[in-house]
């Protein structure tokens, strides 16, 4: 498949491959910070491809994971309420909050439904008048711009039965609040490639400026992410700390300019809590007050709900950088995608889950290079 | 899955269901679930957890338990392969076929699977009140073609019409009954390492053909459904190869589910080689635009044979020949290694464990 195929060759990858072994001279511990970029690597086995030198670790990027569990609360109690139509991304059905999770409600009769849009949800509040329709408005930069043009409609177009639960979350903060934590290992990021593509680079070339941290704005095929890794390794060896993009396909130093004045237009920056990490200042985006009429919070008053979070399980640290899911040793056993205990299991792109989905669990975690381990034998 | 760890019983806290399902006496086994959720119907681990500790364990006999897409025993001199399969897919019209096509082709693959030449089927429809009649009409003219092309009949029914509401539209259970040519001995527990694994040609079809009209998306090109009678195609594969060891058709759950069960009930690794697996460029792009892996997606007319390694050529050519196989492709083989696991080579050369979902495949938002 066109712009696809391309980026997921055997030959080409084997070259990055060779030329990263060649320059590499120390260890180097490296954070890819999306989910979908650590999905694309235990799908495609890259880890496994890499020399030892270079160990990844995987960040706080996905947005599913992340969202608190209070905010689960709220959408579970605002779902509960018959006369409401709960809409949602897929992946965020399955995550539990405290009780149920949504594909339970749902089991139960709620009326919750996927979309692949929230723009659809527009579409299903204009036939269902006598229904208030709800979208979790979930995300970072990437699906803010999307999720403010479905508010920005409603408003124009005084759709009153229409309203978000907002829990958007930002990526620059996220890094730096790795960065300035004391256990912080990380020595040179991947940085979010569709992120980008909203918000350009621009505001990461101070954090790599600050924390003297490489940032290479990096896609998620499996060669944009080896690309992206030798870049970063270059940049190490050779005692640089810059903002590069192996993604100039998709991304420029500037962003999409329209997107962010429409995010600007109905969101604002705010404090935001994360799950398994805790509240980060100015590291989320909230309705803008001129928004409130499609704000569900105020909306269904679930403003008072507070969650906290069981303390047993590591995915603070998982999010951080710290651990790494095997590390934990809930892992596969207590805690898995049916059950899981927290964050960085709770979606496939969380670091948990993937480890899960792509048989992590079931390997010994001190794995050959070449990733020809054998596999424990079923219990 | 061991069946043992699935048999713990909780006496003490979970009293017995209100005794409908299985004997009062009986505590009802630990699942992890108080009801029924989509996901036990997906295919996925926590359908084959359903059934494993649920239902098998009740009725254990020598038939149902290696869980083969139907049961084959002998009546006479006669071997018979008897199963059955109920179908609730929504939209009940889809490009390429309808609930009734489909109906008629899934329990004669189910046959076939089992190596059987098909020849009756009995069929049970569940109607919903309001259900237009001219929508019936078209779906069991559909059936009597669909069973006219695979040479079967249809020998005994039910109708049944609940209120509205009580069903979507329209539900059909259909089982067949065929017969077993000697020497032909298919089970899931006969592959073994060296054994080749193949597929009779591009995978995801179906699947990708219900959700893009399920989700209202359209793509350039229509994605019509795979679904097709393979009854036709076993006979040809089994002319050139009577020692198949393992037929499966990778409906719900998709390549994933079928290899993995077949790699537990045989007790061998399987190593599938991902840049073989054929995917049409139409359904490559909508998983990508989806968020869903192929692998995991449901096919109606396709199957997976695992041969002898000195058949495979043979079997491949033959498959080959036929309308339903030209791009039947040897996707991997049966390993010693790693018992019960199903492993891939990945298109850049890594590795990875493949296993079953827990549940439903939900699209990812990003």
């Amino acid at each position: 498949m066109k712009y696809l195929d391309e980026y997921r060759d055997e030959a080409l990858a084997g070259k990055i491959v060779d030329e990263i072994k060649r320059i590499v001279t120390r260890p180097w511990v490296l954070m890819e910070v999306c989910g979908g970029q650590t999905h694309s690597i235990v799908k495609y086995g890259i880890d496994r491809l890499l020399p030892k030198e270079v160990e990844l670790v995987h960040g706080p990027g996905c947005p599913v994971c992340v969202t608190s569990l209070e905010m689960i609360d709220k959408a579970l109690a605002i779902a509960r309420r018959p006369d409401v139509i709960f809409c949602s991304f897929g992946d965020m059905l399955r995550v539990p909050g405290s009780k149920d999770d949504l594909l339970i409600l749902k089991s139960r009769g709620a009326d919750v439904r996927v979309v692949y849009s929230p723009i659809d949800c527009l579409k299903i509040a204009r036939a269902n008048r006598h229904k208030k329709v709800v979208f979790f408005a979930i995300g970072f930069e990437t699906t803010a711009p999307a999720n403010a043009m479905s508010v920005w409609q409603a408003h124009q177009q005084g759709l009153k039965n229409y309203s978000v639960l907002v829990s958007h979350v930002l990526v620059p903060p996220a890094i730096a609040s790795i960065l300035q934590s004391p256990l912080n290992r990380v020595q040179g990021f991947l940085g979010p490639g569709h992120v980008c593509t909203v918000m350009g680079y621009r505001e990461y070339e101070p954090i790599a400026a600050r924390y003297k941290v490489p940032i290479v704005i990096t896609g998620f095929e499996p060669i944009d992410i080896l690309e992206g890794t030798l870049m970063i390794i270059r940049q190490l060896e050779a005692g640089k700390a810059e903002v590069e993009n192996q993604y100039p396909r998709v991304v420029s130093r500037d962003g999409n300019r329209t997107a962010q004045d429409l995010v600007n237009k109905v969101f604002e920056v705010g404090d935001r809590k994360w799950r398994g990490v805790g509240s980060i200042p100015k590291s989320g985006y909230k309705l803008r007050y001129e928004m409130r009429d499609h704000d569900a919070e105020r909306i269904f008053d679930v403003r008072e709900i507070d969650t906290k979070e069981p303390e047993i399980c590591i995915s603070g640290l998982v999010l951080r950088g710290v651990k790494k899911p095997h590390d934990c040793p809930a892992f596969g056993t207590l805690c898995n995608p049916e059950h899981p205990l927290g964050a960085t299991m709770v979606s496939a792109e969380g670091a948990c889950a993937a480890y899960y989905a792509y048989g992590r669990h079931l390997q010994k975690p001190a794995a050959s290079p070449d990733g020809e381990t054998a596999l424990a034998k079923a219990s | 899955m061991s069946p043992n760890e699935s048999l713990i019983s909780n006496p003490s806290d979970q009293p017995a269901a209100d005794g409908n399902l299985l004997a009062a006496s009986c505590p009802i086994p630990i699942t992890d679930y108080k009801e029924i959720v989509l996901a036990h119907g997906s295919g996925g681990k926590l359908s084959h957890r359903l059934i494993s500790q649920m239902i098998v364990p009740q009725f254990a006999n020598e038939l149902l338990t290696p869980m083969h897409d139907g049961a084959i025993f002998s009546l006479g001199k006669e071997r018979l392969a008897f199963s059955t399969d109920s179908y609730v897919v929504s939209p009940i019209f889809f490009p390429g076929g309808d609930i009734g096509k489909m109906a008629v082709h899934g329990t004669v693959n189910d046959l076939a699977m089992c190596g059987a030449r098909p020849l009756y089927l009995s069929v049970g429809f569940i109607l919903e009140e309001g259900l237009p009649m001219d929508d019936f009409w078209r779906i069991v003219q559909s059936m009597r073609a669909a069973a006219d092309e695979a040479g079967v009949q249809l020998v005994t029914g039910d109708t049944k019409v609940v209120d509205r509401g009580k069903a979507d539209k329209i539900f059909i259970n259909t089982a067949g009954i065929g017969v077993v040519p000697a020497g032909v001995d298919i089970q899931p527990r006969r592959a073994q390492a060296g054994d080749k694994i193949i597929v009779s040609g591009q995978i995801a079809v179906h699947g990708i053909a219900i959700m893009s009209v399920r989700e209202g998306l359209e793509f350039e090109t229509e994605i019509a459904s795979d679904t097709a009678a393979l009854h036709g195609l076993v006979q040809a594969i089994l002319e050139v190869c009577s020692d198949v060891h393992v037929l499966r058709d990778p409906t719900r759950g998709g390549v994933t589910s079928v290899m993995t069960e077949i790699a537990q009930s045989a007790n061998v690794g399987v190593l599938l080689q991902e840049a073989a697996v054929p995917i049409s460029e139409e359904v490559k792009g909508a998983c990508e635009i989806l968020g869903l892996d192929p692998l995991y997606v449901a096919n109606e007319g396709k199957l997976i044979a695992v041969v002898p390694p000195a058949a495979a050529d043979a079997v491949l050519a033959a498959m080959r020949q036929h309308p339903l196989g030209k791009e039947a492709a040897v996707i991997g083989e049966v390993v010693s290694d790693h018992p019960g696991f199903v492993t891939m080579k990945t298109r850049v050369g890594g590795r990875r464990v493949v296993d079953m979902l827990s549940g439903e495949q939900l699209p990812r938002i990003c």
